[in-house]
């Protein structure tokens, strides 16, 4: 079973990569977009039996630092 | 004193450290390697060097902090020996949540490699005795993530508690309050960006980084 796994920075948590990308798409000649936000999807193949509370402690454990990023668990 | 240095792969300012305290100690810290699980017994500090752990997969210091020989350091941390983290080793005590807030990429996102200015802010600590509360010190900085983050409310409690260390005298690297080390609530463990360990004799350029060492050597007696 494919599990993704989406990391993205907490509203309010400065993203100076989000803030370069916005400045090249402005660059770009790409008007009107208000604001980036980078992120990381972490894909997991597991499986089938695996509980949602063993990938939200997986979650929690490694692949999200809870101090600036929040996550959300996308099951295929 | 025993001292300790812990090596990563990808760790590369263990020997720099392991140098500053062999200076200081006149003994050479056992180099424990990551894949080990257990510290030498009798250790008085404990070093987290800097360098680019596990290549910085995942985040900076992430998978360095859920390692066994890493868990071992947080329980002699617990116990009240010193553990100094410095630049990756900062990096890794984040991670582990020794010490709060997180080192985020720098603002400008340049990799910052240069000396920094630094204001010690309390001097009334085993790994700052030997400064003046309020002087300026220069340190080597080289990191690209070495931008301090944490909540306003845990900004506010380590400046309360005397818990910010050292402070970057201007901007480096777009730190929160421009935060540049910081203590754990028990003050025995520092973490850092700047690298004192370069800083240790006039062939460096100057000693401002030997005094953080002699200090926590008189601060644990031995």
């Amino acid at each position: 079973m494919k599990v993704r796994v989406v990391v993205t920075l907490k509203p309010g948590v400065l993203d100076p990569q989000g803030k370069a990308v916005h400045k090249a798409l402005g660059g770009l000649g790409f008007d009107g977009v208000e604001d980036v936000r980078t992120g990381k999807l972490v894909e997991l193949d597991v499986a089938d039996d695996t509980s949602d509370a063993a990938i939200d402690e997986m979650c929690r454990k490694l692949l999200a630092n809870t101090v600036i990023e929040n996550y959300r668990v996308e099951r295929a | 004193m025993k001292t300790a240095v812990i090596v990563f792969p990808g760790s590369n300012c263990d020997r720099d450290i392991a140098v500053a305290l062999e200076a200081v100690t006149g003994v050479a810290p056992a180099m424990v390697w990551h894949g080990e699980s257990e510290l030498p017994a009798g250790l008085g500090v404990i070093a987290l060097p800097g360098g680019f752990s596990y290549g910085d997969y995942l985040r900076c210091g992430a998978i360095a902090a859920r390692l066994p020989i890493v868990r071992a350091v947080i329980e002699a941390a617990e116990r009240g020996t010193p553990v100094l983290g410095v630049c990756n080793g900062f990096q890794v005590l984040t991670e582990t949540g020794l010490l709060p807030g997180a080192l985020m990429r720098n603002e400008a996102l340049d990799f910052v490699c240069r000396d920094a200015a630094l204001t010690v802010e309390n001097a009334q600590t085993a790994f700052t005795s030997r400064y003046t509360a309020g002087e300026t010190v220069y340190f080597p900085v080289a990191h690209h993530d070495g931008n301090y983050n944490a909540d306003a409310d845990t900004l506010d409690r380590l400046e309360g508690d005397g818990r910010i260390a050292f402070r970057y005298a201007e901007s480096v690297n777009g730190s929160a309050r421009d935060i540049a080390g910081v203590l754990n609530a028990a003050g025995n463990v520092l973490g850092m960006m700047p690298h004192p360990e370069r800083r240790i004799e006039a062939a460096h350029g100057g000693d401002d980084g030997r005094r953080l060492f002699e200090g926590l050597l008189e601060a644990v007696g031995a």
